[in-house]
């Protein structure tokens, strides 16, 4: 393992550190806890609370600030944060009208943000939660635990963030928060796996000429491996299992997330969008944002998702609304 | 004699022996940080327990505290509800018999499904609990000693976790992998038939001293 770390049980602490120190205008640490909150924070409006395990930067601590969240707790590398943490960080944003959680659907972040959720409720804290389940690669059916949160997770904390600073009440906040998880696909692959630092080695190797379609964002296997292909055809592959999905029509606006999984360079991204944009056009669909960088990484994973966003009138709005984070610049 | 303390101190050192074998099943079909987890709650939890603390409820529900606020995960809600729950069985107590230890496993493992939405057949800890559960039962109803009836817990558990082997995950992260988690082995599993044989071995060792 070659990684630019002190002693890998260091390293969230040390990545909290390193965010405030470079964003210390947008984001102050909750003493004590693995949370970071905006620098201003309480404000007099709903909150956002997001988060999750640590290894998906610039998600979740990136996007704290005007425009999306509130607060972001941060587990151990790929593990939920525990209940009591999520505690706190609702504790430290509550201005007085609600918090609301968004959640990857994955079983340990529900149970903790679910137990979380609980103890805040106790305390009269007025808490709502979501739960993203965008991963199309995953069979959404009784026999699996439903759809994995992935990329598009993004989305939903820009679009509900900004029904939150325009001063939406929590169930207003939470009722766009999941328009957007009912109208946003995602599917992603790999190029190669990744290496958790704690365990100092891949999770599992990929033969040379082979990739990991659908692969999740904590190295953990996709649905099928096959031989690389052209840039145009794997796009073509997810896109055809994301627009399935879908039912978009000619005259249809969307918004676009070609996401990095944190080792593809960006020129690949952009040579993946290309495509993305010219099958859309082909469709007639109008694309209204494009997103194209390391959004939802996967430590050092070569790889990248696709996200569609289904928009309208509502949607738009908020998603081209302004944003002012680390991660996310919007005027 | 022994004390509740030195049974935790079993459990962690077995849990931190196998950290990387843990590790390792769980990279196969999951995320690759089972063992991690489960050592950073279990090394944390000997921290908090001394030869002080005699009441093993009490105890036990002190070691769920911390494993709920140290693992994260899905193993931390479900280890810390478990521990939990079998100490709300045990509290005041200072010495166990085989009806406390059958009351302490269902209700561990009742907390377990409720949290997880989860039963047997999902290829998750469920899979190797619930047979050593039933298996304590029936060496209850045989009369068997307490040392007997974990021992017969132990073969229940290890071929439930050959079972998860043959099975394909519907809970946890493994679902998502459909018919290629068939042929893997469930960390979980893994892990609770782990601490149940710590406890055994350990239980064995210290009988012998009384």
């Amino acid at each position: 393992m070659k990684k630019i770390i002190n002693q890998p049980e260091n390293v969230v602490d040390e990545m909290l550190k390193g965010i405030v120190a470079a964003h210390p205008s947008y984001v102050k640490r909750v003493e004590g806890f693995e949370i970071l909150v905006r620098a201003n924070s309480p404000q007099p409006k709903v909150a956002l609370v997001s988060g999750g395990g640590s290894g998906h930067e610039p998600s979740h601590g990136g996007f704290v600030g005007k425009g999306m969240l509130d607060g972001a707790v941060a587990g151990a590398v790929f593990t939920s944060p525990t209940p009591d943490q999520v505690f706190e960080a609702v504790k430290a944003v509550n201005g007085g009208k609600g918090v609301l959680l968004v959640v990857k659907n994955y079983t340990g972040d529900i149970m903790n943000f679910e137990m979380a959720a609980e103890m805040a409720a106790e305390e009269g804290i007025q808490v709502e939660h979501v739960v993203v389940n965008d991963d199309v690669a995953v069979e959404d059916s009784t026999w699996t635990t439903g759809r994995r949160g992935i990329a598009g997770t993004v989305l939903v904390h820009k679009i509900a963030g900004a029904k939150a600073e325009a001063g939406g009440d929590l169930q207003e906040v939470k009722r766009v928060a999941e328009k957007v998880i009912t109208n946003v696909k995602s599917m992603g692959m790999a190029l190669t796996t990744c290496t958790v630092p704690a365990a100092g080695k891949p999770s599992f190797v990929l033969p040379e000429n082979e990739v990991e379609i659908g692969m999740g964002i904590h190295g953990e296997p996709g649905t099928h491996r096959e031989v690389i292909r052209s840039a145009n055809e794997i796009v073509d592959h997810l896109l055809d299992k994301i627009l399935a999905d879908l039912n978009l029509a000619g005259g249809d606006e969307v918004a676009v997330l070609v996401n990095g999984l944190g080792g593809t360079p960006i020129m690949e991204l952009y040579i993946a969008n290309l495509r993305v944009a010219s099958v859309l056009e082909e469709k007639g669909v109008t694309i209204a944002k494009t997103y194209v960088g390391n959004y939802m990484t996967s430590l050092d994973m070569e790889g990248f998702s696709i996200s569609v966003l289904k928009l309208d009138a509502e949607l738009k709005g908020l998603l081209l609304a302004a944003a002012d984070t680390p991660g996310l610049v919007q005027n | 004699m022994t004390t509740i303390n030195g049974f935790i101190n079993a459990i962690n050192d077995e849990l931190n022996k196998n950290k990387e074998y843990l590790t390792e099943l769980d990279g196969l079909i999951g995320d690759a940080d089972h063992g991690i987890n489960m050592a950073r709650g279990f090394n944390a939890v000997v921290t908090k327990i001394t030869d002080e603390d005699t009441d093993i409820g009490a105890t036990l529900k002190k070691v769920g505290m911390t494993l709920i606020s140290t693992v994260g995960g899905a193993a931390g809600p479900l280890y810390g509800t478990a521990f939990m729950k079998a100490g709300g069985a045990s509290v005041g107590m200072t010495r166990l018999d085989s009806e406390t230890v059958e009351k302490m496993i269902s209700l561990a493992l009742t907390g377990i499904k409720d949290r997880g939405k989860a039963m047997k057949g999902e290829k998750t800890m469920i899979d190797a609990i619930e047979p050593a559960l039933e298996a304590v039962r029936v060496g209850i109803e045989n009369g068997n000693s307490l040392i007997e009836c974990l021992e017969m817990a132990i073969v229940a558990a290890e071929e439930g976790v050959e079972f998860t082997k043959s099975i394909r995950a519907t809970k946890g992260r493994a679902s998502y992998l459909g018919d290629r988690s068939i042929g893997h082995q469930d960390p979980g599993a893994t892990s609770s038939l782990i601490i149940l044989k710590a406890v055994t071995a350990h239980y064995k060792t210290k009988v012998l001293e009384v």
